[in-house]
Formats: C-alpha cells, structure tokens, sequence
C-alpha cells in the first residue's frame, strides 16, 4: 500500500459526487461520438427505432446506456476484494482489447496455420538472441560497473566512454555499424552474432548504472566490517555486496530484460529470421499485415508478462532477509 | 614503551606505574596482572602516530602500547580522534607519520597484505554492520571458512561456541534483522571473536543502542574482559571503564591528554580538559 494508515478510507467510487461527476464526463465523452452505425446501434434498435434515422436521440440513447453500465461496473467492483477487482478489471480491461482486435475482421485461419512455424523459428530465434545478449550484457555491464566505481584512471576512463557512447547512440544505428562498419575493418560476422554484439553491448550500458547504482546503494559499513575481516575486493564484492545489492537492482533489471526482448526486433533489419522479421515477411505477400502483426504483438506481451512472474518471485525470495 | 614513560611524554604527573594501582580495582583480574604488566608481549605499538585529513590533523603524536590481556578504554569528546585511532589499528584508516606495529607487523603504506594483520584484530562497530543477508551463524561462519580456510563443520562449531559465549545460540538460524539491537551486537562480537584475534577492538559498541540492551553488551564485553582478553574500546560507558579497564585514555583534539588507572582517573583528574568532560558526562 502506497499510503499505510490505520484509518479507514472511504471508499471514493462510492461517494454520489464522485459517481455524478464519472457519470457526466463519460456521458460527455461517448457523445462525441457516434455510435449509431455500430453494434451498439443495432443493440438500441427497441428503444430509438432505425438506428439511423434516430439523430441526436439515438445518440444520446447510446451514450446513456454504456454511461449506465459503466458506472454500475464501477460501483459493484469497489465492493469487492482487492483480488477480486484485480482479476475483474484485468479480465474486463483484455476483453476490450480483444473486441478491439476483432473489430480488424483478421482471418483466423491464416493466423493458426502461421502460427506454429512463428513460434518454431520467430520465437525460438527471439529468445535465443535476447538470451544469449542477456548474458553478455550482464558479464559486461558488472565488469564496467566495477571499473566505474574503481580509481583506477584507464578503467574508469574506457568503462564511462563505453556507456557514453553506447546509451547516446540509437540501436538500430548501432546494429548496423557493427553490422556494416566490421566488415570494413576486415571482420565479417553473421547477422545473428552481429545482432546479439549490438544488443549486449547496448544493453550492458544501461545495465552498467543499474549495477553501479546497486553497489552504491549498499551501505559502507558492510565494506568496513569485510574489510575489518581480512575480506579482499573480490570476496568482499561476490559474497556481501553483490548479494546485497541484488534484491536493489532487480526491478530495473526486469525493466531492462523486457525491453530487450523487444528491442530484439530491431535485428530484424538483419534479415535474422525472428519474431518480427517472419510477421512482416509471412503478412506482407497475402496482405494479411495485419493478423501476422498482432499475433506477434500478442506473443511479445505473453513473454513480457513470463518475465515479470519471473521477476516478482525472484523480488519475493529476495525479501526473506528483509522480515522483522 | 612503558606506560609510565607514556604518561611522561604526554607531560603528566602524578601517576603511578600501572602495575602498583592496579589493586585498588578488584573486579576482574587478568593474566596481564599475574604476568607482571611490564613483560606481557606488545600487541599493539604506536609510536609517534600522526594523521590528516586533507589540512586538517585528526591525531597527533600518538603514543600507546597495548600488551597482551591488557584492556584499555578510550574517551574523548565527539571528534577528538578516538575512533580514528582504533581505526588506525586495523587499518581501516592510514595515519601518516610515526609507526605502528601490530602483532609483530608494521603498518605502512606499500603492504601488500593486510589480510595477516586483521584476520588477528577483530573490531566490533558502532551500527552492528552485520551482514544483513545471512543468517547469523553463517555471519559468524564466514571469516574463519573464507580467510582461514577452515572447514564448514569447524567452523560451525567454532560459531555455535562463540554464540554460546555471547548466550545467544537459539538465534543462529535468524537473520540479523530479526534480533534487536543489543542482540545484534553480541552477534557482531561473537562474529569476530569467531576469528579469535589477539586483540578486540570496539568501536562505540553501545551509543547505537537502546538503554536497555547497553547491560547486555556491556556484560558481554566484561566477560570477555575477565576471560583475558586484549581490548581496546572507545566508549562513554564510564561504570564499564572503571570496573574493567586496566588503563582509561582521554584524548581531545587528536591528542592523548591524560592516562591512567580508571581510579586515579575517576577521582584525581590532573588535567582541566579532562575534569570538564568528567564533570559533564557524569553529571546526568
């Protein structure tokens, strides 16, 4: 809870000038539209006759009635328990997305006869350069991050250029000097292994403040009492302070995980048969753009939410040091 | 360097050698006692110490010598350079000038180990500084399996021992979050006694803590005092100077002003600096 208090707060939905006050701008809002060519139209029929002859009637007709129901959602779900009305408005909140997405007349078919080979190639290829990336940028950003905090003159000076150069440059520039730019030097790499180069040296910059961040962030007795015991950098670094500043440093990390998983889409430029690079490539010829596009939007997201359980149990083992 | 060529030094008079006083303190006896003061081996020599901090100077020729079993408490107003001091001892902090020797090593700026120095001098903090992510026999555990080596059953059993000692066993399995304050601390002892140093250093162990767990650290410490161990404690608890230590140190601004027996100390102060703060800080 973001604000602990003993006392009880009232309940704001239930309040009647809180309700009037939703009630008037929603009404206000689905007035500006109008509905009456749509379903909802066809839904009204009974009351305001031939939806399109009804005028401003019918539009207001509308627009009172999705008003009403609203509201009414909004008043019975604040009786319910937190739980509860987490798992309502998530599932109301999909569904919407859902009647969204429908609303695109997308072919079905195409979609399940693409899909297994998305997920053969598109996905397995995602997560094999993100992955792999994940780790690289990890080894490099924990590297850089010591060399930043350390006196000494060279490595602070090459780790700060590194993330300098690495976070003021866009990825999808920098995919493609590694890309095109090596080759000049004489080193010619496959697009995959340039992709994953790219990604880990990107991403291990924004991690390299994230660690220096969560190394910081640990207090300097726990360094004096290791020092006091005879513990060296290394000892001191790998089993009091890393540990330490793990739990610190995971919701960035996540933040960092799931955005690279995405930004894995940019090595589709590559022509690296991934995720995004078999949508476009499998929609473009039929013209189904669409449903190819949405279907890998939708098993992004599915990946995303894997890696934010993976997170929170990993915040919540983390916390056991933490219980008084 | 005796001790009564220390007080010398530091242009007083009036002391008597440290071996003749120290019957008037019956409380605890220790080796150092039985041994005779002035043949107990040195473990800790500073002669001539000197340190800054940028222009400003934080101590200033320090002489002190403390042999084995000896127990000496340091006081001094805040910032008067005590805890720079012990500091020093273990290297925690580097003095500039003069020398000091501890357990038969020099410490100097171009050692290349100072792992041999500390794993000998354990210190105990003011804030605990346990580690906050291990259970507490695994913060007593960790010293002896990573520094000595020795193996984990050892080492469990020398922490079970220690934390015995310090009549907290039933909390091994806790995390120092869990215990209060005073519980902390006498984990935090039992931490470095586990690496059984030659000499304990500490460092304000009770100012963090609440008035009633202060006893329970202070009792601790005594016991340790009367088992003859070597100790060297900055702390305003001055009930604890007089019935344990064999030497009480004042210092002010970086300087040692008067030592002497915790009983010519309490009763006969020589110098003004040293009756001011005797008189504020036992007034309350």
């Amino acid at each position: 809870m973001l604000y602990q208090d003993t006392v009880e707060s009232e309940v704001l939905v239930h309040k009647p000038w809180f309700i009037a006050a939703v009630f008037a701008v929603v009404l206000a809002v689905f007035m500006l539209f109008n509905l009456t060519g749509t379903t909802f139209g066809e839904f009204m029929r009974p009351v305001i006759g031939d939806p399109e002859q009804s005028g401003l009637y019918g539009r207001f007709a509308i627009a009172f009635m999705i008003t009403v129901v609203f509201c009414l959602n909004v008043v019975f779900i604040a009786f319910a328990p937190l739980k509860v009305q987490v798992g309502i408005v998530w599932l109301e909140l999909l569904l919407l997305f859902l009647a969204f997405f429908d609303s695109f007349n997308l072919s079905l078919p195409f979609i399940s006869e693409n899909l297994p080979y998305l997920i053969t190639q598109g996905v397995v290829t995602t997560i094999y350069v993100s992955a792999i990336s994940l780790v690289f940028a990890s080894m490099i950003a924990i590297i850089a991050a010591v060399a930043k905090l350390s006196s000494n003159g060279f490595a602070y000076a090459i780790a700060s250029f590194y993330t300098s150069f690495f976070r003021g440059l866009p990825l999808l520039m920098q995919i493609y000097l590694i890309y095109l730019g090596l080759p000049q030097l004489g080193i010619i790499m496959d697009a995959v292994p340039s992709g994953i180069l790219a990604l880990s040296l990107c991403v291990g910059a924004y991690m390299t403040e994230i660690f220096r961040a969560g190394i910081q962030s640990i207090d300097r007795g726990q360094w004096e009492a290791s020092r006091s015991m005879g513990f060296g950098f290394g000892l001191t670094m790998r089993r009091i302070i890393l540990p330490q500043a793990l739990p610190v440093i995971i919701p960035p990390m996540g933040n960092m995980f799931i955005s690279m998983l995405k930004d894995s889409s940019l090595v589709s430029v590559l022509g690296v048969w991934e995720l995004t690079f078999l949508a476009r490539t499998i929609g473009q010829p039929t013209f189904h753009h669409m449903e190819m596009l949405i279907t890998a939007a939708i098993i992004y997201w599915i990946m995303s939410a894997c890696l934010e359980v993976a997170q929170s149990r990993l915040e919540r083992h983390f916390a056991r040091s933490k219980v008084r | 360097m005796s001790v009564n060529n220390l007080s010398q030094l530091n242009g007083l008079t009036g002391n008597t050698p440290l071996h003749a006083v120290s019957a008037h303190h019956a409380p605890v006896t220790s080796i150092s006692e039985s041994l005779g003061q002035m043949s107990a081996e040195k473990i800790i020599e500073a002669t001539n110490v000197s340190k800054w901090y940028g222009s400003f100077r934080v101590l200033t020729e320090i002489n002190l010598t403390v042999r084995k079993g000896e127990r000496i408490v340091i006081c001094g107003p805040s910032g008067s350079g005590k805890s720079t001091l012990i500091r020093c001892f273990n290297r925690l902090e580097a003095h500039q000038q003069g020398d000091i020797i501890v357990n038969g090593i020099r410490l100097h700026d171009k050692m290349r180990n100072v792992t041999d120095v500390r794993k000998n001098v354990g210190m105990v903090f003011q804030h605990f500084n346990l580690f906050p992510h291990m259970t507490v026999l695994m913060n007593c555990m960790a010293a002896p399996m990573w520094i000595k080596g020795v193996s984990e059953a050892e080492a469990r059993k020398t922490a079970m021992r220690f934390l015995e000692r310090v009549r907290i066993p039933e909390q091994a399995n806790k995390y120092p979050a869990q215990l209060s304050g005073g519980q902390q601390q006498r984990v935090a002892i039992a931490r470095s006694l586990c690496m059984e140093p030659a000499v304990m250093l500490f460092d304000e162990p009770t100012s963090a803590l609440d008035p009633e767990m202060v006893s329970e650290v202070l009792e601790t410490m005594t016991s340790l005092a009367r088992d003859g161990m070597t100790m060297v404690c900055v702390t305003h608890e001055m009930g604890f100077a007089r019935a344990v230590a064999d030497r009480v140190i004042f210092m002010d601004s970086g300087k040692i002003v008067e030592e002497g027996a915790p009983n010519d100390f309490f009763t006969n102060p020589q110098h003004a600096r040293t009756k001011l703060f005797l008189s504020q800080i036992l007034s309350h």
